[in-house]
């Protein structure tokens, strides 16, 4: 308690719940309300957000080196192991906190446009502020178990959300799928959390991160597989190698929840962890290895799927795994200020461009709804030349566009160039990390390339909507521009948080999260580039950028489109990226027909069909029945053997009582 | 000299001849008139045990009232006639003599028992009673005093014996 | 003292109701030798009334009444089952037997 505006921080993540209870009852009792549904949904948003400003301006003024924690009540008290529910306010949190209460505000008050047709709305916002509420919790938590309560809470509501839409079969699997690989990753988690409690007898944060230096070894095989299984953990929330294929699918939900959950927060998660645990991975060199390692090829890996698909909602997935990847290389390397930082500003130029996508994929569905014709209003091929007929939202994206590529002076370019520094510093002690930073060039030119070539098919060229459609392309209403507005002023302006010293800057961002990053900063070899090499690094990375930005504009005619009906299957290597590495294909053959032909034949038609229901079910009912054709012979219905038995038993006790 | 044992003993051999010839005659009138016998000595055995209004009782509910709705059934039912034999053949015979020779030879230590002298009362005390209170008094004394709860619910008991035989016996209420 | 005999001819006038019980199988006959236990019993209260106190004769006031009803509702329902049978032999009440 600090007796200052701080302490009501429990108002965010309440604010958020009773916007579930609410929206919820209204869900199950009068599903068709919709104003009152926008009122709660959107307002219980835009006051967490109140409350999240208001809780940092004063925490800023304190600006305390130790984090606050707010004890609420004692959790799991088993002996030693003693857990409370608490919540923990310290630089970091408070940054996360203002990215999920602030964009996720712009994004609901951008679903009340793109859902407003939607029989299930009352559904879908409960299911929102109800992520909202889990994900406060996740970042707020002052342990692992309790942000581990966040961590499966986002996911329960991811897999609700993508499978929003539930009665087409495709959503369903899509849903199932992500809360599968999700397990698959929360089970590093639970390990991780196993051994912390093992070898320091805590799972607070404050309490571990004291204790871990003297309890475990640097670089011993205890710290090394403790960070390991943590980020197994994150490769499953976050979207990497090798659990990534779940993100693209994701894709099944409605726009706004990409943008919200599957860009800008629920799949920062594993990054935010990195950075909470900054500690632990600096300890561990191997672990940081194969964080910015696995990093960086899937930066690259996805950017090389991106440039082939035609879905404008999958080339978004794709570039937000790779865009992830960046943020893993980022707190890998060490630069954790640089991986929250482009985790920031990912949030805001990823949701917009989502959002935007979300405009036009709108845009299309109303204009093929008029005509009542049902082609795919999310593949490029049947875009193009909507910048004539939404120019806000083209706009907009081109702003998101040149972000993402990197730049200047816009947000990606000071977070992208961040990270590329900090590797190639890195390399100077380490060569491997010039490897990674190699990856990280490559996956800048694609990005560029990629992100380009989405907008010229989506905005430019002829439009191959069709005939009858065209009249019918319109740009969406304020209340979903609006919110793309302030996110291109972000996206503008997200830079300023973190101006480097190079440019006569702050840094602000790194001196606000100092007293959270330093503990692992001061294990991590300190490399100062000299300034004329980082001049050349920005050179490299802004030419980078320019080229593919100018190739892709060269390179691709968009008048030579035909429309998704009519597109011919592609050849070669474009094949091979349009079928994603046949990743899917290869787990499918490895992982998923194995267990489904065990569960079938040896589960099912062995242990269930026969053991369980033949020998056990059916035997206990046989048992039964055979002891039952015993028993009978005592029963002969006649009343002369029940008067002998009876007096027999008679006697019994007369033997007994007399004898 | 007036003999009680002999006495008792007399009503008591009549009571087990005519007992044993009851359940072995073929016709129920018949098994019906040797119970009669039975209780009216087993009412001479009640005099000799000084219980006086027991004994007048059992003549008149049970040689009296009960035996004769016994012999009503039997002759409502016509069951007087000679037919087939309802005793049993010699398996149920068998078991019926091994477990009634069980039963004797179990309860044969009640025939030499003695009652602990400090629950027993001075003897003729209970005829001392019948002297002060009178034979009817010495029991309905008890009766209405420390039985009364007893006794109302046997009346209530007797009320719905009274009803449920009327249901049962109807052919159509 | 007239205990022990009491007590003896009570013991054999019971082991003959519960013989009689055994070996018949009219129903009626199986009801009488009921009531000869019964009997057995009271003969046993009142013998040791004498000793004990005036009790065990009340308690036979009771058990006459409990025999009395009891003989007013068993002959009405062997009456019933005489209207549905034809019969009041034991052999006949098998309906709770399968088949």
């Amino acid at each position: 308690m600090t007796g200052t505006p701080v302490d009501l921080i429990w108002l965010a993540p309440a604010l958020a719940l009773l916007g579930f209870v609410l929206n919820g009852t209204l869900a199950l009792t009068r599903p068709n309300t919709k104003t009152l549904v926008s009122v709660i949904g959107a307002g219980v948003l835009l006051a967490a957000f109140a409350v999240a400003v208001v809780v940092f301006s004063n925490f800023r003024s304190l600006h305390p080196e130790d984090p606050v924690i707010y004890r609420y009540w004692s959790w799991i008290p088993v002996g030693t192991l003693q857990v409370d529910f608490a919540f923990q306010v310290d630089q970091l949190s408070l940054v996360m906190l203002l990215i999920v209460t602030g964009v996720g505000s712009l994004i609901h008050l951008f679903s009340i446009g793109y859902m407003k047709e939607d029989p299930g709305y009352a559904r879908y916002f409960a299911y929102l502020n109800l992520f909202v509420f889990f994900m406060l919790v996740l970042v707020l938590g002052a342990s692992f178990p309790v942000m581990f309560v966040g961590w499966e809470g986002v996911g329960l509501c991811s897999y609700l959300l993508i499978g929003f839409w539930f009665t087409d079969a495709a959503n369903a699997t899509a849903g199932r799928k992500a809360f599968i690989m999700n397990r698959i990753g929360d089970f590093g988690f639970m390990v991780a959390m196993f051994m912390i409690f093992w070898s320091m007898g805590s799972l607070d944060f404050a309490t571990v991160f004291e204790h871990a230096p003297t309890a475990l070894a640097p670089g011993g095989a205890a710290i090394t597989a403790i960070t390991l299984f943590l980020f197994l953990g994150c490769t499953g929330k976050s979207a990497q190698i090798p659990l990534y294929t779940w993100l693209p699918d994701a894709m099944a939900g409605p726009t706004p929840v990409s943008a919200l959950i599957h860009a800008a927060t629920m799949v920062t998660a594993g990054v935010y962890l990195v950075a909470r645990c900054n500690l632990l991975f600096a300890m561990a060199p191997v672990s940081s290895a194969v964080v910015a390692g696995v990093g960086a090829l899937t930066a690259l890996f996805a950017a090389t799927i991106a440039l082939k698909q035609w879905d404008i909602k999958r080339v978004l997935a794709y570039s937000t795994v790779s865009q992830l990847g960046y943020m893993f290389l980022a707190v890998g390397t060490g630069a954790m200020t640089a991986g929250i930082f482009h985790l920031a500003t990912h949030a805001f130029f990823k949701a917009l461009l989502f959002l935007g996508s979300g405009s036009v994929i709108f845009a299309m569905h109303r204009a093929y709804h008029h005509t009542h014709v049902h082609e795919d209003a999310q593949d490029m091929r049947n875009m193009g030349g909507l910048a004539r007929y939404m120019p806000w939202t083209a706009a907009l994206m081109w702003i998101a566009t040149l972000a993402i590529a990197g730049l200047p002076p816009l947000a990606g370019f000071f977070s992208k160039d961040e990270i590329l520094t900090a590797a190639h510093a890195r390399g100077h002690v380490q060569a491997i990390w010039l490897v990674f930073w190699g990856f990280g060039l490559v996956t800048a030119l694609l990005t560029a390339f990629y992100m380009t070539r989405l907008m010229l098919y989506t905005f430019h060229g002829p439009n191959r909507t069709g005939e009858a459609e065209r009249p019918h392309l319109h740009e969406a209403p304020w209340i979903m521009t609006g919110p793309l507005a302030v996110l291109g002023l972000l996206t503008l302006l997200g830079g300023l948080l973190n101006v480097p010293e190079l440019y006569r800057g702050s840094a602000w961002l790194h001196h606000w999260l100092e007293p959270v990053t330093a503990p692992g900063a001061a294990l991590i070899p300190d490399v100062h580039l000299s300034r004329s090499s980082e001049w050349l690094l920005v050179g490299i990375a802004v030419l980078t950028a320019v080229v593919g930005v100018v190739g892709a504009w060269r390179l691709l005619k968009p008048a030579e489109l035909v429309p998704a009906k009519q597109a011919p299957e592609e050849r070669g290597f474009a094949r091979i990226l349009r079928h994603k590495w046949y990743v899917d294909e290869i787990y499918d053959a490895l992982f998923v027909r194995p267990l489904m032909w065990l569960s079938r034949e040896i589960l099912w038609k062995r242990v269930d069909q026969q053991a369980i229901d033949g020998a056990a079910v059916n035997g206990a009912a046989r048992g039964a029945r055979a002891l039952g054709w015993a028993n009978r012979w005592l029963q002969t219905g006649q009343v002369g053997t029940y008067v002998a038995v009876f007096v027999v038993g008679v006697l019994l006790l007369l033997w007994r009582a007399l004898g | 000299m007036f003999d009680p044992k002999g006495f008792f003993w007399f009503f008591g051999v009549i009571a087990m001849v005519s007992a044993l010839l009851c359940i072995t005659r073929r016709s129920p009138i018949a098994s019906a008139l040797w119970l009669v016998v039975t209780l009216f000595s087993i009412a001479a055995l009640f005099v000799l045990l000084d219980a006086q209004f027991i004994a007048v009782l059992q003549v008149l509910v049970y040689a009296g009232a009960i035996m004769v709705l016994f012999l009503f059934v039997i002759m409502l039912l016509n069951l007087g006639r000679p037919g087939p034999s309802d005793i049993k053949g010699p398996l149920g015979l068998g078991v019926a003599v091994l477990l009634g020779a069980a039963m004797l030879f179990l309860l044969k230590p009640l025939g030499s028992a003695t009652l602990p002298t400090a629950i027993q009362l001075p003897a003729g005390s209970v005829a001392a009673l019948q002297q002060q209170r009178g034979i009817v008094g010495s029991v309905a004394n008890p009766l209405f005093d420390a039985y009364l709860i007893p006794f109302e619910i046997a009346s209530v008991l007797l009320l719905a014996a009274i009803v449920g035989a009327v249901v049962l016996a109807k052919r159509k209420l | 003292m007239l205990l022990s005999p009491a007590l003896a001819i009570s013991a054999v006038l019971f082991t003959l109701g519960v013989a009689g019980v055994l070996f018949r199988r009219n129903a009626i006959v199986i009801f009488m030798c009921v009531e000869l236990m019964l009997n057995a019993v009271n003969l046993t209260f009142v013998a040791l009334a004498q000793v004990i106190g005036v009790g065990g004769q009340v308690f036979v006031l009771f058990v006459m009444a409990v025999a009395a009803a009891e003989a007013a509702v068993g002959l009405s329902i062997i009456l019933a089952v005489y209207r549905h049978k034809q019969s009041v032999s034991l052999q006949n009440m098998n309906l709770l037997k399968d088949g």
